[in-house]
């Protein structure tokens, strides 16, 4: 049952990766619009910006790269949906597979998809002059924060991409998702924001995650924040999970 | 809602499930392929139980649905040679390329299935289908939006695998095409199989064939197919019986 489990995963695995590779033109939206956003803030909003550090590409990355994962995973949604609209997921229901391997097959293309524009926004923000001296281990942690959070997402996206109605609203729900990090410490610190603002600022997931990351990559000492992110993307991770897979079972009885 | 759908296939034949849209023939396939579970009765499929042995029945079934649900972005080759791998089946290549040759895919082999016409699409459809020649073969409205050439192709592939002894169970709103293919008929209605026979049962349902004297012109089908078939009209449709009752 797992060999084949594993057997049926990488060969639909394979299918998928084949589909990123013949639309590259994806992978370049999915990084173009964080790239133009980080362009923006480095020279246009950065210089006005005081965020106690010298350098404003080293506290911008952390947020911009959980953007780039928002927006690429709106991508893992679509092509779950065609997927389901066009029949062939359930072909490959109807065959002799095991038949979650067809979901997780998505949810791995998700994680490679994202990787790849998450390397390709460190090398342009290397370009700009993003610098650090973090050791191997300490991007070995941003590495799995990244990775926990790539994939909490991707479980969130797999439960629109099995019940929309139309291509838009399998994408659509990544836009809050996108926008959460400007409501953070990922931009600006906390300090001037109003209030109730700062409250929600100072409490949502995306703050933990960002300082955790911008704490690790400037070799300063990470705290709890590290334990709070890693919380919030195992919460978040699990109830995703469990959302997908009924969705999945009234789709499939 | 389906109530009262009682029927049996034999090993070989043709069962043409007969209704109009909406009278739930795409229902009785999902259930026959395990895509829906039914609320109550039983279904055996290659004498395995759709409920409690649905892995038996995965293993018996190809399902053509009402799409053809085939991959774009990938080539025609691509699709046959990836549904061989997950069917866990010997060398996928040869068999790709046997179906592409049964199925005159050949020359498009190597293009991406988003440049085929609808009949190619459907012909795809149905090689990756019969990849590993599955016993039993649901084919859920196979000429739904085709042209009448491609139409043909499907007919003949069907009758093909039913003389391999295939059984192929098929939906369809064409009365033609129950008839042109299939040795027993049901017709669905409202959720319920109300005829269920060979075509002559539900004929003597009515009156006595009665001899009138017609003159026989060709239909527009025929001089269609005479006119755009390349082998200058020997592809031919099978004239219809113009005995009227």
């Amino acid at each position: 049952m797992i060999t084949r489990f594993l057997g049926d995963t990488t060969i639909l695995l394979g299918r998928s990766l084949r589909h990123i590779v013949r639309s590259v033109d994806t992978i370049i939206t999915t990084a173009v619009m964080p790239v133009a956003m980080m362009l923006l803030f480095v020279y246009v909003f950065g210089g006005a910006i005081d965020t106690g550090s010298d350098s404003y590409v080293n506290y911008l990355l952390p947020g911009i790269l959980l953007i780039t994962v928002a927006s690429g995973i709106a991508y893992t949604a679509v092509r779950l949906f065609t997927d389901m609209k066009s029949g062939i997921f359930e072909r490959f229901q109807s065959m002799p597979i095991v038949r979650s391997s067809v979901l997780w097959a998505h949810v791995l293309t998700s994680l490679v998809a994202n990787l790849i524009s998450l390397v390709v926004m460190l090398a342009v923000a290397l370009l700009i002059g993003f610098r650090s001296g973090a050791g191997v281990l300490a991007w070995l942690a941003i590495a799995g924060v990244l990775f926990l959070f790539t994939l909490a997402l991707t479980w969130i996206a797999v439960i629109p991409g099995l019940s929309a109605k139309s291509a838009e609203g399998a994408s659509a729900f990544s836009y809050p998702l996108i926008f959460l990090p400007f409501l953070s410490t990922a931009f600006v610190p906390t300090a001037t924001m109003p209030g109730p603002v700062r409250v929600f600022a100072e409490n949502q997931p995306v703050t933990p995650i960002v300082s955790a990351i911008r704490a690790l990559m400037t070799e300063q000492p990470v705290g709890n924040d590290i334990w709070i992110a890693l919380g919030w993307c195992v919460g978040v991770l699990v109830v995703a999970y469990f959302l997908a897979i009924s969705a999945y079972r009234r789709k499939i009885s | 809602m389906l109530r009262g759908v009682d029927f049996e296939v034999a090993r070989g034949s043709i069962f043409a499930l007969l209704g109009s849209n909406g009278a739930g023939k795409t229902t009785v396939v999902r259930i026959l392929s395990t895509l829906l579970k039914a609320d109550a009765g039983s279904v055996d499929v290659n004498g395995f139980d759709v409920a409690t042995q649905s892995a038996g029945v995965r293993e018996s079934i190809s399902l053509t649905g009402q799409f053809a649900a085939v991959d774009e972005i990938l080539t025609g080759r691509e699709n046959l040679v990836l549904v061989a791998r997950l069917r866990n089946l010997k060398d996928p290549g040869r068999i790709a390329d046997g179906l592409l040759e049964r199925f005159s895919l050949t020359d498009a082999a190597n293009r991406r299935v988003s440049e085929y016409s609808g009949g190619m699409r459907r012909r795809l459809d149905i090689a990756m289908s019969l990849s590993g020649n599955p016993p039993v073969i649901f084919l859920d409205e196979p000429t739904t939006g085709l042209d009448p050439q491609s139409r043909l192709e499907v007919w003949q592939a069907v009758k093909e695998l039913a003389g391999r002894g295939t059984m192929v169970l098929l939906t369809t709103q064409y009365l033609d095409e129950a008839e042109q293919l299939a040795d027993r008929i049901a017709i669905l209605h409202k959720g319920t199989i109300i005829v269920n026979g060979t075509l002559a049962e539900p004929q003597q349902l009515l009156p006595p064939a009665k001899v009138e004297y017609v003159e026989k012109k060709p239909t527009l089908e025929n001089v269609f197919l005479a006119l755009v078939s390349e082998d200058g009209g020997g592809r031919s449709a099978e004239p219809t019986s113009q005995e009227s009752r």
